[in-house]
């Protein structure tokens, strides 16, 4: 009997025993999944929690119906990894032999990294990526009379790099349908050089956070955060004030990662970008958010990771090279506000561009464009979530990216010059 | 790809004007590379800059600053005093190496 374990319930691990489990014959394979909590969360609803717009009953469910049967399922924590020995050593003292290992324990907050943060939380300083800091967050805002809006990222990379944003745009909206709009001051920190990490997304973006008359402080790398004085300040001497600060804490990947000697500086397992596979070990993939591959780390990249890993999961196990190579595609829904929204489609290659998606002019979705059907495809994909994604269903799109649709800038032509050429923005 | 010439040296550069070819730098260019942004090199920006090159060339990447900090031994504050404002651009601009991609 070989044996499969797969640390981590979450959507990436969640799809992987699912997809794998009916492709794995049960007299040869036995299919393991460990999870420490009781509960899966629908971590794309978490934006929605703070101004009320989903409950808490719409975002979570129990782990073991997500589950597809003959998925033996450990609830437990992770104290280590032995991959020599190709060994899990769970907390509670058991231990779990495998052939085959998928880390999919995810990316979490942690407050802890930046001076001042973690003692501020709950008061003036909040948090959106965990259940509690959602709710917490949501009890605040309901009653919050005004002021000085903060809205921070502390260091990239990040779960949904889109989500500040939209905390942003969904702010606007929210203090505007309250009529006290005049009276909050929205900022948006960041240590980007501008609204989002690639060129073309960024500047649309900018402009829309413009348009709403939200503040952007870039190149902002927090050094650390006063909750009494209400400031917070960065490395190049700059000073925010702020009555409310909505941060996200540095991410990193799960503590044993690096207890095992598995992880990078923040944690994340060095894999090959298109397979998946751990450049240390053979016998270790990563997927989804704790992996390294410079994708975005979102549920979707998750998604298009898992369809390319199926495969060549099975390839490799037969002794047989992986030839579904992953390319990177990113689809995110960013909300916009007042009942819209936009879409961006990327990859390893492609930035976000403008266009239709997933047919050309016809859309229904607009690329890097605000609409009305946008923000019902964000609605309508939580129910594609609990009742497609997550079983393993496959949904009507490619899981490679496609430039089918898509707006390419000119490319800018190449010349020649004399001396050291200095980026814009570097003073 | 543009070319463009520094201490006498055609080097090839990207539209934004970081060196795209790390083969090409050397020490002396770093030493141009710097002036142009106006930063004069100390020996303790050239530890910096010998652990960036020794770490792309392990990595193939360019080190972040956390990475900077946590692997090369170079607090996040002594960066900013090194490379102001933006030490993470500065330092791959000067080290001859692309922007560290940190964001995706």
């Amino acid at each position: 009997m070989r044996r499969l374990v797969v640390l981590g319930a979450g959507t990436a691990g969640t799809m992987v025993v699912n997809k794998l489990r009916p492709r794995l014959a049960r007299d040869e394979w036995s299919v393991t999944v460990v999870e420490p909590s009781a509960e899966h969360f629908y971590q794309p609803g978490f934006l929605f929690l703070p101004f009320g717009s989903l409950r808490a009953r719409d975002v979570v469910r129990p782990v073991r119906p997500t589950l597809t049967s003959g998925v033996e399922l450990v609830r437990a924590a992770v104290d280590r990894v032995d991959p020599d020995a190709r060994v899990v050593h769970l907390e509670d003292g058991r231990t779990l032999a495998y052939d085959y290992l998928v880390i999919a324990t995810g990316t979490s907050p942690r407050p802890d990294e930046t001076p001042g943060m973690r003692e501020g939380l709950g008061d003036t300083v909040h948090e959106f990526f965990t259940y509690h800091g959602a709710m917490a967050l949501a009890a605040r805002l309901a009653d919050w009379p005004g002021g000085r809006l903060v809205v921070h990222v502390t260091e990239m990379p990040i779960k949904c790099p889109v989500a500040p944003l939209e905390f942003a745009f969904l702010a606007d909206a929210f203090f505007t349908d309250r009529q006290i709009r005049d009276k909050v001051e929205i900022t948006y920190a960041t240590p980007l050089p501008g609204a989002f990490t690639k060129p073309v997304a960024s500047a649309a973006l900018g402009s829309m956070l413009e348009d709403r008359g939200v503040h952007v402080e870039p190149d902002f790398v927090v050094e650390q955060v006063d909750a009494e004085a209400g400031t917070l300040s960065a490395f190049d001497g700059r000073e925010l004030g702020f009555d409310l600060l909505v941060t996200i804490p540095v991410n990193m990947g799960a503590d044993f990662v690096a207890r095992s000697g598995l992880g990078d500086e923040l944690n994340y397992v060095p894999v090959d970008k298109h397979t998946l596979l751990s450049t240390a070990y053979d016998t270790i993939f990563a997927i989804g958010d704790a992996s390294d591959a410079p994708a975005s780390k979102a549920g979707s990249v998750a998604h298009f990771a898992v369809e390319s890993f199926v495969p060549n999961f099975l390839a490799h196990v037969a002794g047989r090279p992986m030839t579904h190579g992953f390319d990177g595609h990113a689809n995110c829904f960013i909300e916009s506000g007042h009942g819209k929204g936009l879409l961006i489609d990327f990859s390893y290659d492609v930035e976000p561009l403008p266009g239709t998606y997933p047919l050309p002019r016809v859309g229904p979705f607009r690329l890097l464009r605000e609409s009305r059907v946008n923000h019902w495809g964000k609605l309508a994909f939580r129910h594609l979530y609990w009742h497609a994604l997550l079983p393993g269903r496959r949904l009507p799109v490619s899981a490679h990216m496609s430039m089918v649709g898509k707006q390419r800038p000119e490319a800018p032509t190449p010349g020649t010059t004399t001396g050291p050429v200095v980026p814009a923005g570097m003073d | 790809m543009p070319v463009t010439t520094i201490d006498g040296r055609e080097v090839h550069v990207d539209a934004e004007g970081f060196m795209t070819d790390p083969a090409e730098w050397d020490e002396s260019l770093a030493a141009a590379l710097a002036a142009a942004i106006g930063i004069e090199l100390t020996d303790r920006h050239w530890e910096l800059l010998r652990f960036l090159r020794a770490d792309f060339a392990e990595q193939g990447e360019t080190a972040t600053t956390r990475r900077v900090q946590t692997v090369g031994g170079v607090p996040t504050k002594e960066q900013f005093a090194l490379f102001p404002k933006k030490p993470a651009k500065k330092m791959a601009y000067v080290a001859g190496l692309p922007k560290p991609k940190g964001c995706v």
